[in-house]
């Protein structure tokens, strides 16, 4: 991977982690964000990484935590933001808030927050690709809770009887809901199911950008050979709770200690350092620069106006 | 003009509109190279003539192939899938009523989803309630979808091929007992709108709207009831959604009285929404109190005796006819 690569992935994670921290100070302090929110944080290196070995052409499906998605993708911050707010100038003009947003001009297909709900339709969009010949993959991101559910089962199946162009992302933070691994399933890798539908699988440090990113690479360039898909399980810690109404008493103090100690974010600027790619000057200018990119996106979001009530009644039909 | 019958016409149309357009695919159980293989049947031959890369048979999958439908249309292809059975609607109905009838609405209008879900329904072949449950009604139920019912050969082919034409996802109800009735279907292309009901027989005394395969009870019933003086307006719905109120509520107007009749069972079903429809538009018109002919609420039994109690047919709607005319 070239430093300049490397470089991106890295103001991508910084944006996604300000991004967040920010939502974190207007959801909890300010009261400005209607509804749930539910953020990634901790996670960054596995939208980073995976939406870093991707082409524009590429397709990504997302879930309920997927704000880092979206803006690995390129989504526009201002419009993600103006979206979580609720306004008219949104992504989606106020109809899917933070849990369901779309992006379609960065192929951010489809963000669904139906647990597993997004693994079949990942199939349609790589079934798309391979009939229409346009050699591009999808990336379909989903948690370790959903591959408990029925439509995991039946959309590998048919991504591997079909070769599909897809690459199936399990982000397994630990915890379905509440629930650890052992107490949702008796195997200890998600990653392990892949062979019971004849598909590559892989572990992967989902703390590390590189990592994932060269996983992903090699796995596209093996759906573009033709060789099927593959499942990616990406280990990695949500350091906040499923939604921010989520008190944690089940996440061990220590045990978030001890993953906050392997920051995705602080782990690619250590090794950004130590290689002598980036100075500690140019890091902190790119901080300005994000800060600047989140100031931006809220000044975006607070001015704009709010849908007028009747449009709620539009864009149900063509 | 051509007789068909209503297997052969939805073959016509999926065939013709697969000529006419490269990104219209099948997909589904047996679309292919299935277990009930017969030239009457809906995708007979269609492997043949289009290949497997446009004839996908699917292993038995419902969420995956309703998935499919949904991220196929989203980058741009008109997926045509098969559930096989109404009942198996369940296992596929999260991809169709979370994702295929919610997905545009969430865009914001930015994506299309213009996908069909055809299902093969209705009672009559002593398959059991698990093969057989009338479920329009709760479809009809989700904003996003398109719902359509065709009871003639003709209705099938130009409604199909709307419905593929149409950028929105459309739940496509085949009563399977028609596919086996011939009847006169136009050549070459033919697309009837989505959304309009059809006056099948005119008539000034009392209003009957119905759709699918109790059309031919309607018209049974209509031809008795003309031998007591009694002129039948028979309304075929069509399309569910979006309801042709227009058609409806002027035929009720006309006529002063409505009987709906559905094969589906009573509480909840559609028949309730019609009658809502003449009690709020319609009620200064009305002459008599609204009556609905529907299935006993219960699930479709097996037993041919008790599968002919289920089906309602000419002789409960002759009755509420009657009953209307006071």
């Amino acid at each position: 991977m070239t430093g300049v690569k490397m470089l991106a992935l890295y103001k991508d994670m910084l944006l996604i982690r300000r991004f967040e921290e920010k939502l974190v100070e207007l959801c909890r302090v300010e009261g400005k964000i209607p509804g749930m929110m539910i953020l990634c944080t901790g996670q960054e290196a596995v939208a980073a990484g995976a939406c870093g070995a991707l082409e524009p052409d590429d397709v990504i499906i997302g879930n309920h935590r997927s704000h880092g998605h979206l803006i690995a993708k390129g989504a526009d911050p201002k419009l993600i933001m103006a979206e979580i707010f609720g306004k008219r100038t949104g992504y989606n003009k106020g109809k899917s808030g933070t849990l369901h947003i779309a992006a379609p001009e960065v192929n951010a297909l489809c963000t669904t927050t139906v647990v597993g709900g997004g693994i079949p339709i990942a199939v349609g969009t790589a079934f798309a690709q391979q009939y229409k010949k346009n050699r591009s993959v999808t990336v379909c991101f989903f948690g370790d809770g959903a591959a408990d559910e029925g439509s995991f089962h039946e959309a590998l199946n048919l991504a591997a009887l079909w070769r599909l162009p897809v690459i199936f992302i399990c982000e397994n933070n630990v915890y379905a809901g509440a629930q650890r691994m052992e107490e949702h399933t008796r195997v200890k890798d998600v990653a392990l199911r892949a062979a019971a539908y004849g598909m590559t699988g892989e572990v992967v440090d989902g703390n590390n950008a590189v990592a994932v990113y060269e996983a992903v690479a090699g796995a596209r360039q093996r759906c573009l050979d033709g060789e099927g898909p593959a499942l990616l399980e990406c280990k990695t810690y949500r350091w906040r709770g499923h939604g921010e109404l989520d008190h944690q008493v089940y996440q061990p103090k220590e045990e978030i200690a001890v993953w906050m100690q392997r920051c995705p974010v602080k782990g690619l600027e250590n090794r950004l350092l130590a290689d002598g790619l980036v100075t500690k000057a140019a890091l902190v200018e790119m901080e300005e620069e994000v800060s600047a990119v989140v100031e931006e996106a809220v000044r975006f979001a607070e001015e704009s106006p709010w849908p007028a009530p009747e449009e709620a009644l539009e864009d149900v039909y063509v | 003009m051509q007789q068909l019958t209503m297997g052969q016409a939805i073959r016509q149309a999926l065939a013709e509109e697969m000529h006419r357009d490269p990104d219209v695919f099948v997909a589904g159980e047996g679309v292919g190279q299935g277990i009930h293989e017969s030239p009457l049947m809906p995708t007979y031959g269609l492997l043949k003539e289009f290949g497997p890369e446009r004839v996908k048979d699917t292993p038995v999958s419902e969420a995956a192939i309703a998935g499919l439908a949904v991220g196929a249309a989203v980058i741009g292809l008109r997926p045509v899938v098969e559930i096989m059975f109404n009942p198996f609607f369940t296992i596929a109905s999260d991809q169709i009523v979370n994702h295929a009838a919610k997905l545009r609405y969430l865009s914001g209008g930015k994506s299309k989803f213009p996908l069909v879900v055809r299902i093969k329904s209705g009672a009559g072949g002593s398959a059991g309630c698990q093969h057989a449950h009338n479920l329009e009604a709760w479809v009809a139920h989700c904003p996003g979808l398109k719902v359509v019912m065709p009871a003639t050969p003709a209705d099938a082919k130009g409604l199909l091929t709307a419905a593929i034409r149409d950028d929105n996802p459309v739940v496509f109800l085949e009563d399977m007992a028609l596919y086996f009735v011939p009847g006169p279907v136009p050549e070459g292309e033919y697309v009837l709108p989505l959304g309009a009901a059809e006056i099948k027989k005119p008539g000034a005394d009392v209003t009957v709207v119905t759709w699918s395969k109790m059309l031919g009870a309607a018209f049974k019933a209509a031809a008795a009831l003309a031998g007591e003086g009694i002129d039948v307006e028979v309304v075929d719905l069509r399309t569910l959604a979006p309801l042709d109120r227009e058609t409806v509520l002027n035929s009720v107007q006309k006529t002063g009285r409505l009987v709906v009749l559905h094969e589906a069972c009573r509480t909840g079903g559609f028949g309730g929404e019609i009658a809502a429809l003449a009690a709020e538009e319609a009620f200064g018109f009305l002459k008599a109190p609204v009556k609905r002919v529907a299935a006993p609420d219960i699930p479709v039994p097996f037993s041919p005796p008790l599968e002919q109690f289920y089906i309602p047919g000419e002789k409960q709607l002759i009755e509420a006819v009657r009953a209307v005319m006071g």
